[in-house]
């Protein structure tokens, strides 16, 4: 499928959409904000941005989305989330009850402390070997456990920092703070590949 | 591996977009503010309306309640050092704040010089009332930007003011001749360098957020349609009858700036908003938005 016509929605709630739809525009395909849950139908794939996950989260209750997101999910279409984002589709979030459950991950927020201790590093992507990718990571979350069916996208020593589980992808950290959009080329892959399925 | 970079400074404020940021004075309201959805609170011993009330000199809070409120809440804690007062600012950035704010809320301790804020690997936000001087706060190493507005007045005029200097600064700058941006660069006491990335961006090279007198949700959503990344809500939410409704509609307000309906819900039986002052009633010497320089 032509990337020009993949329409991709970047959760509009709270956090880092505007620089989610900004990288998904510069890879040539179109995004749009999805502020409410029946704007879900319009869209080929999902990204669930950076931003505090308390209040995103409190916003998908109080809107009323998670019946949709659950649909979305269920019919195969590829979502993916950053930072906050990840910790909204893991299965199982360190002493809370936050996530959605669409990814079967363990997370902990906040996992190497305050924000002194945000850091930015260079790291490898398993799909794309050739070029250093600079991570940003914000008062990150780390993954702790994985199920067996996760796929390992990159790791900083033993730091799982991006995976993947069938039609969900997790980064711990932000590209969409940097011009380097080969995470999101990946992303529109995956919503190419989930069409295809579909027809 | 890299820490305390610019990237990671103003990183931190883009994830805080579209969001409030609550003044709080106790562990209890923290946690209403963290319930009620902010995206980060401002750990402070008086909100600036009792500040206002108070008079004498404002300083920074006592570390004690800055550190029990970073241990209550999840969501990134900031706090607030006086204009210029370095040594403040190095022993919050002691206790691990995640961000500064150097406010003109407290008294300032220095009348000439602001902190220079690349000396610290925690991020800074300042408080302005036009361009040239959030440009100057920038080029200090600001990491985010504040308008000022009124602080502790309950009066949404002042925020209104900035906001639409700073927009019409901008909206001028963006369309001027390259040949004039050194001549504006003077007049407005701005570095150069940031004046032609305004112009060439049309829009400031930070996330910029407004605070002073906003206290329902109509001027969440007036200040927000202006153009403001997020909000600072002080005196407004604990000086209201019922601070966590208030504070919800508020963060509702917020995402949903541009839906009248959504507002309307929001905005019914909230109680009593805080008080407000008319800014004509305050005698010029207790003004804080013409604090810094």
């Amino acid at each position: 499928m032509n990337k020009s016509n993949i329409n991709v929605g970047v959760l509009a709630l709270q956090g880092a959409f505007r620089e989610h739809i900004n990288s998904i525009k510069m890879c040539g395909a179109k995004a749009i904000e999805i502020r409410f849950p029946d704007q879900l139908e319009e869209v080929d794939g999902l990204i669930i941005p950076g931003g505090e996950s308390t209040t995103i989260g409190k916003l998908i209750n109080k809107y009323n989305f998670k019946p949709y997101l659950d649909e979305f999910y269920s019919s195969g279409k590829a979502i993916y989330g950053t930072c906050a984002g990840l910790i909204l589709v893991a299965k199982k979030v360190l002493n809370e009850d936050i996530g959605l459950g669409y990814i079967d991950i363990e997370a902990q927020r906040n996992s190497y402390g305050r924000q002194i201790d945000s850091f930015e590093e260079y790291v490898t992507l398993g799909f794309d070997g050739k070029e250093k990718f600079k991570a940003i990571f914000i008062r990150a979350p780390r993954i702790l456990k994985i199920g067996p069916t996760v796929d390992i996208l990159s790791k900083i020593n033993d730091n799982i920092i991006l995976a993947r589980q069938n039609n969900v992808l997790v980064s711990t950290f932000h590209p969409e703070l940097q011009e380097d959009t080969r995470i999101h080329e990946y992303f529109l892959k995956m919503i190419g590949k989930s069409i295809k399925r579909e027809n | 591996m890299e820490k305390g970079t610019l990237k990671l400074k103003t990183g931190l404020a883009e994830m805080l977009k579209g969001g409030v940021i609550m003044d709080v004075t106790t562990v209890e309201q923290a946690k209403i503010a963290e319930e009620a959805g902010a995206v980060s609170v401002m750990a402070l011993e008086r909100i600036p309306a009792d500040i206002r009330a108070a008079g004498g000199v404002a300083r920074m809070t006592d570390p004690e309640i800055i550190l029990k409120i970073m241990d209550a809440v999840t969501i990134p804690v900031m706090a607030k050092c006086r204009i210029g007062h370095f040594a403040e600012a190095q022993i919050l950035e002691s206790l691990g704040i995640d961000y500064i704010d150097e406010s003109e809320v407290l008294t300032p301790a220095d009348e000439k010089y602001h902190v220079n804020k690349w000396n610290f690997k925690v991020p800074f936000v300042c408080g302005a009332t036009n361009l040239g001087e959030s440009l100057r706060r920038i080029g200090e190493g600001a990491a985010m930007i504040r308008t000022k507005g009124e602080a502790g007045t309950g009066n949404v005029v002042e925020a209104v003011r900035h906001m639409r200097t700073i927009r019409d600064e901008i909206k001028k700058i963006a369309v001027l001749p390259k040949e004039e941006l050194m001549s504006e660069a003077k007049e407005m006491g701005a570095p150069y360098e940031l004046i032609v990335f305004v112009h060439d961006n049309g829009k400031l090279p930070v996330v910029n957020f407004s605070a002073g007198g906003i206290s329902t949700p109509a001027d969440a959503s007036l200040i927000m349609q202006l153009g403001a990344d997020g909000l600072f809500v002080g005196s407004g939410i604990f000086k209201s009858e019922n601070p966590l409704r208030m504070a919800k509609a508020i963060v509702e307000a917020t995402t949903h700036y541009k839906d009248p309906e959504i507002l309307a819900k929001v905005s019914k039986g909230l109680g009593n908003a805080m008080n407000g002052i008319e800014l004509s009633k305050i005698p010029k010497e207790e003004l804080l938005s013409v604090r810094g320089w």
